[in-house]
Order: C-alpha cells, then sequence, then structure tokens
C-alpha cells in the first residue's frame, strides 16, 4: 500500500536531468526565501501593530522613493538571473548533439507507436541504451499528444502536421514511465509506458534481436518501397530533368526557390514538400507535382524521408525478400509469437491503425481495473 | 476623518429609512432594475449558484483521484467532469465575480456617483451572462464537454463528441457580458467621479478595476473570435486549426491564449483591488507607495498582454519566440513583487484590526506570494519543460486563482456585506472560518505542487501504473474537504446574518472612503446630496488613532472593573 509513501523528487536519469535539477533546486530555495519574508513579515506586523499594543508609530510612511527602487530592482535582478539559468537550460533541452541516434515516435488516440532506425517497432515502450544522444523525432497521426518522461526531465508536444524533437542521454539504467502530457480525449491517462534504459551491450542485442525471425528492414529500405510504390522515381531520377529536380544529396543543403526565398533541406522541408509540395516550389519548376496530404500514412512518410535523406548516397538496395514487417504484420502479431519477444515490446500491427491502441505493460486491461476500482 | 461637505443643509442620512433594498419589493423591480447595486446582488445569486455547480465538480474529481484506479466515474464521465469545473470556475465565476459583484456595488459608490454610466447596458450586461450560463449548463447536461475549459484544437474542432458547441456559443454570449462591464466601467471612471475626486484621490480598488476594465475590453473579442473559428471548424469544416484541412493546431494555442493569459489577470487584478482596500482601511494607514501600487497594476495590464507564450514551451514553438516570452514573464513578475511589498509597508506602524476581512486579506498575502514564486517555474523555459501540464501547474493556478482571487473575494464578501445588506454578521465565527479556509486551501493544494514534480499529468483520471502518488492525491482530497466546509460555513452565517444580524451603521469598520459616508444599505441614489471630496485617498492617521485605541481599551477596562466591583446584585 502506498498510503505513507511520500516520495519527494522523481528519478534522475538523464543528462538533462542532472543539468535541469540544481536550476530548480536553487529556485525552491529563493522561493522558500521570500515566502518566509512575507509570512514572517505579514504575521510580525498583525502582531506588533495590532490595535492597541504599545509601538511606536510616530512618523508614518507612506512613500519612499529608494525603498520602492529597492523592491523593484532586486526582484527584476534576480529574475533576470533566473531567466539566464532558465534560458541555458533550456536552449540546452531544445539543441539536440549532431551525433544523436534517431529514433521515431508516432502518437495517435491512445498510443505511442516507435520505431527505430533498423525497423525495430515498439508500442508504449521505449528502449534506450544508457551513455548515448538519442533524439526522438515525432508527429502526430490525429490530435495534440506530449511525449513526457519525468524521470529524464524531458518533455516535448506531439503536433499533427508537423514533426518535433526531444533529446535525451539516459544516464542510468532502469525503468522510467512514459506518459502523455496533453489531453488527448478518452483514454488519455492511459497514453504511456515506459522507458526502458538499457546497458549499450543489452541494447544492442535487444535491437538486433527485435526483429525475432523476420528480418527487420531499416527505416531507408522501407522508405526505397515507398518511393517506388508511389512512382517517385518517375520525377525524381539521378539528374534534374524538366520536371523535377533529383533529389540525391539535398538534405542538409540551401533549397532556392521560385519565390526568391530558401530554406535548408531538413526533415520538416522534405515531409512539408511531399504533402504540400506548393508551399515551396524549387526555383526552376513549375506546380506538376500531385499533392500528398492525406495520401500516405505518417508511418510511410517518416520511412521515405529516412530514404530521401540518404537518397543516392548510400542509396541501400531495395529488398528483394516481400517478407518484412510491413508487408507481413501477421508474422507478428501472433500470440505466442509476441509473447516470445525477449522484451514487453508490443510489436504493433500498424497497418491495421484500428488495432487495440492502449496498453499498458505489465497493466491490468482498462475495464478491469476500473472495476476493481469500483468494488473497493 | 470627515471627507465630504454637503453643499446644502445639513447631512441626516437616516431621517429616511428607504434604501435601494426595501424601495420595491416586486420581482419585475428586481429583474429589471437599472439600479447598480441591484444588479451586483442579481450577480451576486447567480454566480454563487455557478460556483457551487463548479465546486461540486472539484469534489467529484477530489473524490475520483483517492484511488490510482478511480472510483465511481468512467474516463469519459471523469473527463467532462473536469471539463466542467474548469469552464464553470473560469468563464463563469472567476471572471465574472469580483467586477460584476463587488466592481458593480462599489465603482459608482466610490466615486460619488449615482450610479454607473449605463444602467440599461448593466442590466443587459446581467442577461447575456445568464443567458450564457444556461447555454454552458445546458451543454453539459445534454451530452457534456470533454476538451478541458481550453478547447485545444483539433481535438475540440474535429475529434470530441460532445456539445462543444453550444457551450462555446454560451461563453461567446457571457463574454460580451464581460466586455459591456468592462465598458460601463472605463466611461463612469473616466466621467462620472465626484467634484474634487482627482484620479490621485481614487481608491485603488478603482484604479485595479479600470485596468482590468481596459483587459476585458481588449482581450475578450480574442477569444470570442477564436472559439467562434472552432465553431465554424466543427460545423462547416473550414479549414482553420486542423492539419487534416490544411489548418494549423498551433495557432489556436496563440490565439486561445492571446486572451487567457490576460484574462488570468482579469481574475487577479480585481483580488488586488480588494486586497488593496482590505489592508489600507484594517491598518488605519494610507497605503504606501499609492502611485506605485496604482501603477503597477497598469503595467500588469499592459506586460500581461505580451506573455501569452509561456504557455506553449512545448508546443512547437520557435526556440527564440518561447526565450523572448520567458523574458517577458519575468518583467511582469515584478509589479506584483512592488504590491506585495507595498502592502506589508503599509501595515508597519499601522493600527491594525484583525476582524475577519483582515484575516482573509493576510491569508492572501501568503498563499499569493507562494502563488507567484512558483510562477517563476513555469516562466523560466527550461525549468517549465518537465512541469509544464502536470500538477505543479495545477497547484501553482490554484494558488493564485483560488487563494488570490477566491480569498480576496471572500474577504470583500465580509468587508462589503453590511454595506450591501445592511446588517452585521457575527464575526468570531467568520474569522475561524478564514483560518478554516487557510488551512484547507494549503493542505488542498500544496501536495500538487510535489506530486507535479513527481511528474503526475494534469487531466489524467488514472494512475495506476504510478502508485507513488497516491499519498499525496489523498491528501490533496483531505484538505478540499476541509475548503469545502470552508466555503459552506459562510453559506450559513451570512444567511443567518440577513434575519437576526444587528443593524449595520454607515460605517461599521470604521474605513475610509465615500462608500462608507452613506447609509447602510445606501438609497437607490447612492448619496442624498452629490458629495464633494475634499481630502486625499485613505487619509488615516495612525498616531491619533493609536490614542484613540488607547483611549477605547482603558474605557473598556474601566468598564469591566465596575462590571466586577457589583457582582451580587445579579445573583439576586
Amino acid at each position: 500500500m502506498s498510503f505513507f509513501n511520500f516520495p519527494l523528487a522523481p528519478p534522475r536519469a538523464s543528462n538533462i536531468a542532472q543539468t535541469y535539477d540544481p536550476v530548480f533546486y536553487a529556485l525552491v530555495g529563493l522561493s522558500i526565501f521570500f515566502t518566509i519574508i512575507v509570512c514572517v513579515g505579514a504575521i510580525f506586523f498583525a502582531i506588533r501593530y495590532k490595535a492597541g499594543t504599545k509601538a511606536d508609530r510616530s512618523r508614518p510612511m507612506y512613500e519612499n522613493l529608494p525603498l520602492e527602487l529597492t523592491w523593484t530592482i532586486i526582484p527584476l535582478i534576480l529574475g533576470l538571473v533566473m531567466f539566464y539559468f532558465g534560458t541555458a537550460l533550456f536552449v540546452k533541452i531544445k539543441t539536440p548533439p549532431k551525433n544523436a541516434e534517431e529514433i521515431y515516435v508516432i502518437g495517435k488516440q491512445w498510443m505511442w507507436h516507435i520505431q527505430h532506425g533498423n525497423g525495430v517497432r515498439e508500442n508504449n515502450t521505449l528502449h534506450v541504451p544508457v551513455g548515448k544522444p538519442i533524439k526522438l523525432t515525432m508527429i502526430s497521426q490525429d490530435v495534440l499528444h506530449a511525449f513526457y518522461i519525468p524521470a529524464f526531465r524531458v518533455q516535448m508536444g506531439v503536433v499533427p502536421g508537423r514533426y518535433t524533437e526531444l533529446w535525451f542521454t539516459a544516464t542510468e539504467v532502469g525503468e522510467y514511465h512514459l506518459f502523455c502530457n496533453m489531453y488527448c480525449g478518452t483514454q488519455h491517462s492511459e497514453m504511456g509506458g515506459k522507458v526502458v534504459a538499457m546497458d549499450p551491450k543489452d541494447y544492442a542485442e535487444w535491437l538486433s534481436n527485435g526483429g525475432q525471425s523476420v528480418a527487420p528492414m531499416s527505416m531507408e529500405q522501407a522508405g526505397a518501397k515507398v518511393y517506388a510504390r508511389v512512382h517517385c522515381d518517375n520525377c525524381h531520377g539521378a539528374e534534374d530533368t524538366l520536371h523535377a529536380p533529383s533529389l540525391y544529396g539535398i538534405y542538409g543543403k540551401r533549397r532556392v526557390f521560385a519565390d526568391g526565398t530558401s530554406l535548408i533541406a531538413d526533415d520538416e522541408y522534405i515531409r512539408d514538400s511531399i504533402v504540400r509540395p506548393y508551399d515551396h516550389i524549387t526555383a526552376g519548376y513549375g506546380q506538376t507535382m500531385p499533392v500528398y496530404q492525406g495520401q500516405l500514412t505518417e508511418e510511410d512518410l517518416l520511412n521515405l524521408v529516412a530514404y530521401i535523406k540518404v537518397i543516392g548516397t548510400a542509396l541501400p538496395n531495395p529488398p528483394t525478400s516481400n517478407v518484412n514487417r510491413h508487408s507481413a504484420p501477421t508474422a507478428v502479431s501472433h500470440t505466442n509469437e509476441a509473447s516470445a519477444l525477449s522484451t514487453n515490446a508490443i510489436q504493433a500491427d500498424t497497418d491495421d491503425p484500428d488495432a487495440s491502441p492502449t496498453r499498458r505493460v505489465g497493466a491490468p486491461a482498462v475495464g478491469a481495473v476500473a472495476a476493481e476500482g469500483r468494488n473497493r | 476623518m470627515s471627507s465630504t461637505v454637503i453643499p446644502s443643509g445639513e447631512l441626516q442620512p437616516h431621517v429616511d429609512e428607504t434604501n435601494y433594498l426595501n424601495v420595491s419589493h416586486t420581482i419585475s423591480s428586481w429583474l429589471l432594475t437599472g439600479d447598480h447595486k441591484r444588479i451586483a446582488l442579481l450577480y451576486l445569486v447567480s454566480t454563487s449558484f455557478f460556483f457551487f455547480l463548479g465546486s461540486v465538480a472539484a469534489g467529484l474529481i477530489r473524490y475520483e483521484l483517492t484511488s490510482p484506479a478511480g472510483v465511481v466515474l468512467e474516463s469519459d464521465t471523469y473527463n467532462k467532469v473536469f471539463s466542467s469545473h474548469g469552464i464553470l470556475m473560469v468563464f463563469t465565476f472567476l471572471v465574472v465575480a469580483i467586477p460584476a459583484i463587488f466592481g458593480n456595488f462599489l465603482v459608482p459608490l466610490m466615486i460619488g456617483a449615482r450610479d454607473l454610466a449605463f444602467p440599461r447596458l448593466n442590466l443587459a450586461s446581467w442577461y447575456m451572462y445568464m443567458t450564457g450560463g444556461t447555454l454552458i449548463l445546458a451543454g453539459m447536461v445534454f451530452g457534456g464537454v470533454d476538451t478541458g475549459w481550453t478547447f485545444y484544437t483539433p481535438y475540440s474542432s474535429m475529434y470530441s463528441n460532445g456539445q462543444v458547441t453550444m457551450v462555446i456559443i454560451g461563453i461567446f454570449i457571457a463574454g460580451f457580458s464581460t466586455i459591456t462591464t468592462g465598458i460601463n466601467f472605463v466611461v463612469t471612471i473616466h466621467k462620472m467621479r465626484a467634484p474634487g475626486m482627482t484620479w490621485f484621490r481614487l481608491p485603488l480598488f478603482i484604479w485595479a478595476m479600470y485596468a482590468t476594465s481596459l483587459m476585458m475590453i481588449l482581450a475578450t473579442p480574442v477569444v470570442a473570435i477564436t472559439l467562434l473559428l472552432v465553431v465554424y471548424e466543427r460545423t462547416f469544416k473550414l479549414p482553420i486549426f486542423s492539419p487534416e484541412l490544411g489548418g494549423d493546431p498551433v495557432l489556436f494555442q496563440h490565439l486561445f491564449w492571446f486572451y487567457s493569459h490576460p484574462a488570468v489577470y482579469i481574475m487577479i487584478l480585481p483580488a488586488f483591488a480588494v486586497i488593496s482596500e482590505l489592508i489600507a482601511n484594517f491598518s488605519r494607514k494610507r497605503i504606501f507607495g499609492y502611485h506605485f501600487v496604482a501603477f503597477s497594476s497598469l503595467a500588469i495590464a499592459g506586460l500581461g498582454f505580451l506573455v501569452w507564450g509561456h504557455h506553449m514551451f512545448v508546443s512547437s514553438q520557435s526556440m527564440y519566440e518561447s526565450i523572448v516570452f520567458s523574458l517577458i514573464s519575468f518583467l511582469v513578475a515584478v509589479p506584483s513583487a512592488i504590491k506585495i511589498f507595498n502592502w506589508m509597508a503599509t501595515m508597519y506602524k499601522g493600527n491594525i484590526r484583525l476582524q475577519s476581512p483582515m484575516i482573509y486579506a493576510i491569508a492572501f498575502l501568503m498563499i499569493f506570494t507562494v502563488g507567484g514564486l512558483t510562477g517563476l517555474f513555469l516562466g523560466a523555459a527550461g525549468t517549465d519543460i518537465h512541469l509544464t501540464a502536470t500538477y505543479f501547474v495545477v497547484a501553482h493556478f490554484h494558488y493564485v486563482m483560488v487563494g488570490g482571487t477566491m480569498l480576496a473575494f471572500l474577504g470583500a464578501l465580509h468587508y462589503w456585506w453590511p454595506k450591501m445588506t445592511g446588517r452585521m454578521f457575527a464575526d468570531g465565527i467568520a474569522r475561524v472560518n478564514a483560518v478554516i479556509v487557510f488551512i484547507g486551501f494549503n493542505l488542498t493544494f500544496f501536495p500538487q505542487f510535489i506530486v507535479g514534480w513527481l511528474g503526475m499529468p494534469r487531466r489524467y483520471h488514472y494512475y495506476y501504473f504510478a502508485p507513488e502518488f497516491q499519498a499525496y492525491h489523498i491528501m490533496s482530497t483531505l484538505g478540499a474537504s476541509v475548503l469545502g466546509l470552508g466555503f459552506i460555513l459562510p453559506a450559513f452565517y451570512l444567511t443567518k446574518s440577513l434575519f437576526t444580524g444587528e443593524k449595520a451603521s454607515a460605517n461599521p469598520w470604521g474605513a475610509h472612503g465615500l462608500e462608507w459616508e452613506t447609509s447602510s444599505p445606501p438609497p437607490t441614489s447612492n448619496f442624498l446630496e452629490t458629495p464633494i471630496v475634499m481630502d486625499e485617498v485613505y487619509d488615516f492617521d495612525p498616531v491619533s488613532d493609536h490614542a484613540e485605541d488607547l483611549r477605547r481599551i482603558a474605557e473598556e477596562q474601566q468598564r469591566k472593573l465596575n462590571d466586577s466591583n457589583r457582582p451580587s446584585e445579579d445573583h439576586n
């Protein structure tokens, strides 16, 4: 029973948490200090100057500019100092290192679907190695969500229609809460699970075993399949053509548009140019490309973006086998196979978006828990 | 300390026993009244009703959270209950209560006017409020809303199945009540001050009410339009916020918080208004730094419009935007700090009466300080990342909204009750009640800071996967029971005072201000003759007041001594 369990701080399990906590505790100290000043001051004055007490009330003061300036400027300076430390922390949280390993997250009512770079997928559980910077690229398939790991002190909105990022380096092996922290509908409170921070060796093993009997397809490979399936290659080949520019090696390069503006080609730009190509027409081309808004799933888009990032540089061979997670989801949705996984990860049947979404690992089913509560 | 000179004849307020309450008794004389005092009472009754409903929802939420897997509600119902709690408390109570009840009652009285500038507009605003409130309630009864009071898109515009449209239209209409009240106050304060009532002789209540009115006029139309856009997208699939249709979901948050952050100040500035009055009058001392307190209200009103982005540090707005919003948020903290320190300096060398309104004011000082300081955790973009949308935020804004606005509301209700009703209540029980509220409040909301810091998200129905949160939730629910008692008791002893309370004199607290110069309750025209203001605001003299106090205490002791010297007579 947890009636007498009063934890005072969440676990501190990431590099960001290590930077975060000193700033937080400094603010706590400052708050306690000023709260004491006000409480003690108010009570002291209320007692000392209670009507009828013998206190010196001569020469009462009603205006005093130096005093006013004192309690204007001191809070202002303290505020600016806090702003500085808060902002420094914020910039660190918002700036993922270049060498971070990328993991992709799709939020939907009411589950997290997570895809590792080599194609291993899991639902509501995120496995990460300790000691290595991890960058999550996230998008929502429906409403707003927020990806929140209290033990890592990181949180970021997951928004439909655009990618958001979140990064951390886990520092302690263990299992931590994963919450959706943006109200998203009926089962909002059950959209979550856990983050499993593992020793890098265990993680590597987990990752290579994650595929079970089926060889996982890397995201680039899956993207190449999508590229071929929707016939991007009809226009976007190895060389610029009359109809379309080549996409080879564009990632990270500056793109100049018909209206004279320009942008660096990042994940967000590539996605936008697929779903809404006319927002940024590359200089020299017309409005000839089909609009893919609503035509491709977010997962297809993630894979496609991953492929376009490497197209022409480290072009992977299109997979020869048809047997892979994407086209043969049933291979992993058999109950006995799922339970044979080396971890608690639930393998998602992502081709069926209506597949029972909310499942917290190790938790009783929703109805059962609610019923248990009612019987108490 | 007589501040008024009646130009002709002598002041004899008690000759005529007619006042605004007993001038007529028909229902239509209330429902069609143009008298700002009667409209204030209409608001008092109606906002109390909505507050009661919002509190019932709060009680249900607290009860449900005592168990990690819920107690009686389904998740869908729970979501509708917390949404109802937020919508009722924000849109039908907090935004409305102090301006529409005490502002309505006091703005004309304090500046020496006979009524507000537009009495019929004032009555119309009450009808708009009631229409809006009725629609909101109807929406909650016939289907409910599960969007939270924030109506974030695209959930509210494309996914939620409840009566979102009806509730939004209710809020839209109630919003116009706020706008018209604001216009009425601004015009009245500009044009209808009594002779001699210069700007810097205005009570600070009026200054803060003026700043509030400006925000109401400028901010409310924005939320009205924004919510209407949600309705358009829901009904006509107009592409504005939903990415599926080609809209931008984050745009909604910008528009919504452009109103709703100023709305926070619309809720707290009237509380500042009340506290300035209480501290000055119960310390029998002119407020310290009058100009700083007055202009800090305007500074808050101005800067309050430029900080909305601090609600959106994790929303995907740009990092640089967030940094700018964070900086301005720290700047807006300064005027609030100025007020706190000036109130404390006012108590220094005062003659403090610890009657119930003053106890509420002191409780406000302590609680609002915690509410303000914890805001710094959320204004600093870095620390906000972990805390945003957790119970830390819930605790923070309840410290500001309940510990701030609600305590000020109770203080105001006790302070002006004799003026509004003409009856005194039992101050002893009222003082005890203030302490009950203070304890209950802190027991309810302080544990929520800790559980939020641990990572408990707000708007969660279940937390069976994190049982370590339970102890704090149980504490919080215990506190809510105490707090509930603190809200129920005044309903009884104040109502009782209407029937058995002794009649209030014109100035039962010994306060300073034009509203205390007319009879309690005031006549319909407020003042029998137009007052002329000759002296400064809060014109107390602590030294002579102290001499007065000593004489009074000596007299009381003498009387007690006399009583005890003749004991035998009583027994015969």
